[in-house]
C-alpha cells in the first residue's frame, strides 16, 4: 500500500499543528463555537450525544496491520476500548475528548493516518471496492488513481468549503462493488478500444434526503485528466451550487435544476480552460504511486489444496464460513477473506481493541501485513493461501470474527444512530440486534440466501438505506420513534432506489415486519431468485399485503 | 490599528489602507427566497442590487475608491477620469457574476484593485472568484478578501490567488499572519503555484 515520503508527511505533521492551535484557540475563547465547527468538522470531529466522535480516514479502505494495531491502541488509551467502522470505511471513537483529539491526530500521524476532511463541506475520503487489486473481475486497480486522487484533494484551496459534503468513489471492475452511482463523483475506469486506460464520469449521485443515482457526464476520459475533469466539475458546483438551504446544496440538486446537458455544457465549457493545465497527471506520477500498490509477492500455488478440501468435507462449521466469509481471488491458491464484525446481537461495525490487535495479527500472519475495511463495515483480509484458511478461520472464531455470514440478512449495515448521532430520528443499533436475534438460526439464514438489510436513522441515510433490498429508515412522529420500511433498492451496475412499502412501524414491530418480507419470499421465489430478483419481479404489492394483514392467524 | 494584511514580495505584513470603500446604501428591499427557475438558481436567498441603490450610492470626490460592481458598471462614465488615473477599484459580492465586470471591463489590469466581500467565512466560493481572476481573467494586481475574513481561511485565500485581507475588527490580524503559512509544501497546483507537488519535487520511486 502507499508509504509515505516526507513531503506526505510533513502535511500531516503541519496538520497537527494548526490543528492543535485552533483546539487552543477555541478553549480560549478566540473562536466562537459557529468558527471552530467546520475547522473540526474537517477533522473528523463531531460534537455528539454524549460525547465528540472522532472520525478517522481509511484512504480507500487500506490499512497496514500496524495502522490498526495503534488504532486499537488509540480506542484503548483514549476510548472505550472499541472503534466503529462506518459505511465511509472509516474508524470513528466514539468517546474522545475533545482536549485529547490533538494528541489523537499526533499519535495517527505516526502511523501515516489523520483525519483530514472526514467530514465538514469538502472533499471527503475517496472510496473503493474492498476486493481492489485482487478481484478476479477487475479490469483496472484504481487505487494509485485514488492516491493521487486523495494527495490533490487534501487541503484543496479552492474547493476547501464547498456547498455541501462531497464524496468520490472510484471502481474498476466488471461488478461496481463502490456503488459509484451514489456518489457525487464515481469514476468508472475501464479499458477502452484502443486498450488504454478510460474513465467514465458519473455524477450527480447521492443517498440522502433526496436519493437520486448519478447521471454519466462522460462517457469517455483519458485518465490523466481525472484532476482536472473534477476540478471542472467541482468549480461549477462551488459557484453554483445552493448554499441557502442545506438539505439542498449537494450537487445532485444542482444537476437536477439544470438537467444533465446544461450541467454537461457548463462543467465542458470550464473544462477547455483547465484541460491539459499543470494538474494534469503525469505518467511518471501515476508509476511512482502504482509501485505502492504493486501485486504481492504471491507463491506459485495450485488452484486446490487437499487440506483444504479435507476440511471442507468433515467440517459443516468451516464449510459455512468458508461459502460466506471467502471470496475469489485473481491469483491461483489464494483467497479474500471477510472477518465479519455482525455478530448477532452486536452493534454492525463495531470492533474492540483486543480484536483489532487479533486481525492486526492475522494480517501478519498470513496476509502480507495489510488488510481493508469495507462499506459494509466488515474487515477484509485480502490475500491469504488456501492451506491457511482453516488456521485463520480458527483464530478468527476465537476472536468473534468469523460469523458466517457475509451478504447474508443479518450482514446489517447500519448507522450508528440514535444511540451515537444527534442528528438521529431514532435508534439504529437496537433495530439491527433485534432482527439478528429475530434470525439467530444460521441453516435459517443461509437458506433465506443473499440479502442485504441497510438502516439509518434519519434522511442523511449513513446506512444507505436506499440500496438495501431491505431499507428501514428511522422517521420521528410526534417525538417517538418509527421506521419506515423500503424494498427493492440494490446497488452495483444495476443499481435502484428502493419502494417504501406503506406506514411506519414501532421498533417492536420491525423483526416480525423482516420476518414477514423473508416469508413471501421464501412462498414466491423460483429456485434461483434471490430476494431482489423476487421484489423485482412482483413489485412491493404482495410484500405489502402480507406486512400489513390485519388479523391474521398463523398458518 | 489597522487589520489590513498584505503581501508583497512573498512577504505579509501589516499595512495602512489607503482605499475608501464605497457601500451601498442600505435597502428594504425583500431577498429572493427561492429559486424555482433556473435562471435565478444562483441568486437564490441573495438580495439583489435595485436601481435606486445604484443611483444613490454616495461616490466620494477625491482619492481612491473601490466601488460596488453594479455602481461600477451602471455609473462607469461618471468614473471614466478616476479610473484612468488608478483611483478606481471594484468590489464584488461572492454571488455576482465575473461575466457581468468583463463585460464592462474587458482588460481587468486597468483596476489596482479588486476585493471580494465574504459575508460568512464559511461561503467557499470566494476561492473559486479568485482563482478565475487569476487563470481566466488574468488579473495582476492587488487581489482583496474583506468581510468575514478570519485566519484559519488564509492559508487557501492565499492559494486562490488573494494577495491582501482585511481581517475581522474583533480579531487581531497580527496573529492572522501565521496561518498564511500553515502548510509548507501543499499537494495540488493552484494560482499561488501552479505546479502541484508531482511537478515541483522529484518525489523518487
Ligand atoms: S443516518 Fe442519520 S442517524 Fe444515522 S449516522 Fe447518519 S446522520 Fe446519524
Amino acid at each position: 500500500m502507499y508509504k509515505y515520503d516526507e513531503i506526505d508527511q510533513q502535511i500531516v505533521d503541519e496538520r497537527v499543528t494548526q490543528y492543535r492551535d485552533q483546539v487552543r484557540r477555541y478553549l480560549a475563547g478566540e473562536l466562537t463555537e459557529d468558527e471552530f465547527r467546520p475547522l473540526r468538522l474537517q477533522n473528523g470531529l463531531y460534537i455528539q450525544r454524549h460525547a465528540p466522535m472522532l472520525r478517522i480516514a481509511v484512504p480507500y479502505g487500506m490499512l497496514s496491520s500496524r495502522q490498526l494495531r495503534k488504532l486499537g491502541d488509540i480506542a484503548k488509551k483514549y476510548d472505550k476500548g472499541y472503534g466503529h467502522f462506518s459505511t465511509r470505511q472509516n474508524l470513528q471513537l466514539n468517546w474522545p475528548k475533545l482536549e485529547d483529539t490533538p494528541d489523537i491526530l499526533a499519535e495517527l500521524a505516526t502511523v501515516e493516518m489523520h483525519a483530514i476532511q472526514t467530514s465538514g463541506n469538502c472533499i471527503r475520503n475517496i472510496t473503493t471496492d474492498q476486493f481492489v487489486g485482487i478481484a478476479p473481475d477487475e479490469v483496472i486497480d484504481p487505487r494509485a488513481m485514488a492516491e493521487i486522487m486523495r494527495q490533490w484533494s487534501t487541503f484543496h484551496p479552492e474547493f476547501a468549503l464547498l456547498p455541501r459534503k462531497f464524496k468520490i468513489a472510484v471502481s474498476g471492475t466488471k461488478q461496481d462493488r463502490a456503488i459509484v452511482q451514489a456518489h457525487d463523483i464515481g469514476l468508472e475506469f475501464y479499458r477502452d478500444n484502443n486498450n488504454k486506460v478510460a474513465i467514465k464520469v458519473w455524477v450527480g449521485g447521492g443517498l440522502g434526503r433526496t436519493p437520486i443515482l448519478g447521471s454519466v457526464i462522460r462517457e469517455h476520459l483519458d485518465w490523466q485528466h481525472a484532476l482536472t475533469y473534477c476540478e471542472a466539475i467541482i468549480r461549477v458546483y462551488n459557484l453554483h451550487g445552493r448554499r441557502d438551504n442545506m438539505f439542498k446544496a449537494r450537487i445532485k440538486i444542482l444537476v437536477k435544476a439544470l438537467g444533465i446537458n446544461e450541467f454537461r455544457n457548463q462543467v465542458e465549457a470550464e473544462w477547455t480552460h483547465l484541460k491539459d493545465g499543470s494538474n494534469t497527471i503525469t505518467e511518471a506520477e501515476l508509476n511512482r504511486v502504482a509501485q505502492h500498490f504493486e501485486a504481492m509477492p504471491y507463491e506459485n500455488l495450485p488452484d486446490h489444496d487437499a487440506g483444504f478440501d479435507a476440511a471442507i468435507a468433515s467440517n459443516p462449521g468451516f464449510s459455512a464460513w468458508v461459502k460466506r466469509c471467502v471470496h475469489p481471488h485473481k491469483q491461483a491458491g489464494y483467497r479474500a477473506v471477510t472477518l465479519s464484525l455482525k455478530p448477532h446481537g452486536k452493534a454492525p461495525g463495531d470492533v474492540t481493541s483486543e480484536q483489532m490487535w487479533a486481525v492486526a495479527d492475522l494480517a501478519d500472519e498470513y496476509s502480507f501485513g495489510e488488510l481493508r475495511s469495507s462499506h459494509e463495515q466488515n474487515l477484509i483480509l485480502a490475500d491469504v493461501k488456501l492451506s491457511d484458511l482453516y488456521a485463520v478461520w480458527e483464530k478468527a472464531k476465537t476472536n468473534g470474527l468469523a460469523t458466517p455470514n457475509i451478504g447474508l440478512l443479518t450482514d446489517i449495515i447500519c448507522c450508528p444512530g440514535g444511540d451515537f448521532c444527534s442528528l438521529a430520528n431514532a435508534k439504529s443499533i437496537p433495530i439491527a440486534k433485534a432482527v439478528q436475534m429475530q434470525f439467530d438460526n444460521l441453516d435459517y439464514l443461509h437458506d433465506i440466501g443473499d440479502i442485504e438489510l441497510n438502516i439509518s436513522g434519519c434522511m442523511n441515510a449513513c446506512g444507505h438505506h436506499h440500496v438495501g433490498h431491505i431499507g428501514i429508515l428511522g422517521v420521528d412522529k410526534d417525538g417517538s420513534e418509527w421506521y419506515q420500511v423500503t424494498i427493492g433498492g440494490k446497488q452495483g451496475n444495476d443499481a435502484s432506489i428502493g419502494t417504501v412499502i406503506g406506514p411506519s412501524f414501532s421498533a417492536a414491530e420491525m423483526p416480525g415486519v423482516i420476518q414477514k418480507l423473508i416469508e413471501v419470499y421464501i412462498k414466491e421465489r423460483t429456485p434461483e431468485e434471490r430476494f431482489i430478483d423476487t421484489v423485482r419481479r412482483l413489485g412491493v404489492k404482495p410484500f405489502k399485503a402480507h406486512v400489513y394483514a390485519k388479523d391474521e392467524v398463523a398458518a | 490599528m489597522s487589520n489590513l494584511v498584505k503581501i508583497e514580495n512573498g512577504i505579509a505584513a501589516i499595512s495602512n489602507d489607503d482605499w475608501t470603500l464605497v457601500q451601498l446604501p442600505v435597502t428594504q428591499v425583500e431577498e429572493r427566497k427561492q429559486a424555482g427557475k433556473v435562471v435565478l438558481f444562483k441568486l437564490t436567498g441573495e438580495s439583489t442590487v435595485t436601481e435606486d441603490q445604484i443611483a444613490n450610492t454616495v461616490i466620494p470626490a477625491t482619492g481612491k475608491i473601490i466601488v460596488p460592481l453594479s455602481v461600477f458598471v451602471e455609473r462607469n462614465n461618471e468614473l471614466t477620469n478616476r479610473i484612468a488615473q488608478g483611483e478606481v477599484g471594484v468590489w464584488l459580492a461572492t454571488h455576482e457574476l465575473l461575466e457581468y465586470l468583463i463585460q464592462q471591463q474587458a482588460d481587468l489590469n486597468v483596476l489596482p484593485m479588486i476585493a471580494v466581500f465574504v459575508e460568512r467565512f464559511a461561503d467557499g466560493r470566494i476561492f473559486s472568484l479568485g482563482t478565475l481572476l487569476r487563470t481566466r481573467y488574468g488579473y495582476k494586481n492587488e487581489l482583496r478578501a474583506f468581510g468575514d475574513v478570519l485566519r484559519d481561511q488564509l492559508f487557501f485565500l492565499k492559494r486562490s490567488g488573494y494577495t491582501s485581507f482585511v481581517i475581522r475588527q474583533d480579531r487581531s490580524a497580527q496573529d492572522a499572519i501565521a496561518s498564511l503559512n500553515d502548510f509548507s509544501k501543499p499537494y495540488q497546483g493552484a494560482v499561488d503555484d501552479p505546479q502541484p507537488v508531482f511537478r515541483r519535487y522529484n518525489r523518487g520511486a
